[in-house]
């Protein structure tokens, strides 16, 4: 299957953006395709790079990041990200900054898309 | 699985009340960027959702941009599926004849509302859909 | 719960999974629900939770249980 996930809360504060990591990392193992992941509303600050959580618990952006790394398309809606300051020099790498317009694409080319949020 | 070439069914689903988070705001716009990909696009108000249809909003005094008045030309944007749950509205005191138009019709210049349904009838309609993006 | 029908399935994550505890004055509605939906809810999430007693025929799932069940269906998530 060809699964493209939104996730619409920043991190730490809400658990969307775990729980979107963690069904990521199951359907992978299942041999199953991410077509991308797309951060709407606040899940727009989970991919900035100057994030410093606890050294014992999982830092977000990095994960993020590494699934970036894999090839996956992780992508920051643009009107959503701008309103919050969330520009391309504060963005973790392997991340990109898009319109709606991607999310129409992901919907468009993915046979399940699962919303993630509050 | 689905090929992209077919028309796909895209609802929205709005359950969250206007202004005071801002889930109804970038709701709205990803109607419209959804409605403008050419994707069969149906947006339902559920809840407390029912509320972002009240005619009479007014931002003024907040100081923030009064979004809801892209409500009133969905039409325009080719967004003509929009539904509203009859029991939500009778829960929230709303009569139908409180909720905005949301355009006007291209032949007859008729002022369009949305929809009011019932749960069953919304339930139909969401069997149908090939994707549904909840804010 | 009034859009639901006999082939769907409910899957509780997050604080949801706090829905399917058993001997809650919501729990009833959980029931009622169960009488015609099969209802999951995820494991990590009622670990986290230390949810112990969970109503009965709530059945639990995990990660890749999830991806299964949104392989199966349509998933519709009710934020």
């Amino acid at each position: 299957m060809k699964l493209s996930v939104v996730v619409l809360e920043g991190p730490y504060t809400h658990e969307a953006s775990d729980s979107a990591y963690n069904l990521i990392q199951a359907a992978l193992k299942k041999g199953h395709e991410i077509n991308g992941v797309f951060f709407y509303h606040d899940g727009v600050y989970n991919v900035t790079k100057f994030m410093e959580p606890p050294q014992d618990d999982r830092h977000i952006s990095r994960r993020w990041m590494e699934l970036g790394e894999k090839g996956i398309d992780i992508v920051v809606c643009i009107a959503a990200g701008l309103r919050r300051g969330i520009v391309d020099k504060i963005q973790t790498s392997n991340v990109r900054i898009s319109g709606l317009g991607q999310l129409a694409k992901m919907i468009l080319e993915s046979d399940r898309v699962i919303v993630f949020g509050d | 699985m689905n090929e992209s070439s077919e028309v796909r069914n895209v609802m929205v689903v709005v359950r969250k009340a206007p202004h005071g988070t801002i889930y109804v705001q970038e709701a709205l716009e990803v109607m419209l960027i959804v409605a403008a990909y050419s994707m069969n696009i149906s947006v339902v108000f559920l809840d407390d959702g029912v509320y972002a249809l009240k005619k009479g909003q007014d931002t003024s005094e907040l100081g923030s941009k009064p979004f809801m008045s892209a409500f009133r030309a969905l039409v325009d944007w080719e967004i003509e599926h929009v539904y509203v749950d009859r029991d939500a509205l009778k829960n929230r005191g709303i009569n139908e004849n409180e909720l905005t138009e949301i355009g006007e019709d291209e032949n007859t210049g008729e002022p369009v509302h949305p929809q009011v349904l019932s749960h069953k009838e919304i339930y139909k309609l969401m069997q149908e859909q090939h994707t549904i993006l909840s804010f | 719960m009034g859009y639901l029908g006999s082939e769907d399935i409910v899957l509780l994550i997050e604080d949801g999974v706090y829905a399917a505890a058993a001997g809650t004055v919501k729990s009833g509605l959980i029931e009622k629900l169960l009488e015609q939906n099969e209802v999951y809810a995820l494991q990590a999430d009622i670990k986290a939770r230390g949810l112990e007693q969970l109503i009965k025929k709530v059945k639990i799932t995990d990660y890749e249980g999830f991806v299964d069940l949104i392989e199966q269906h349509t998933p519709q998530s009710w934020l």
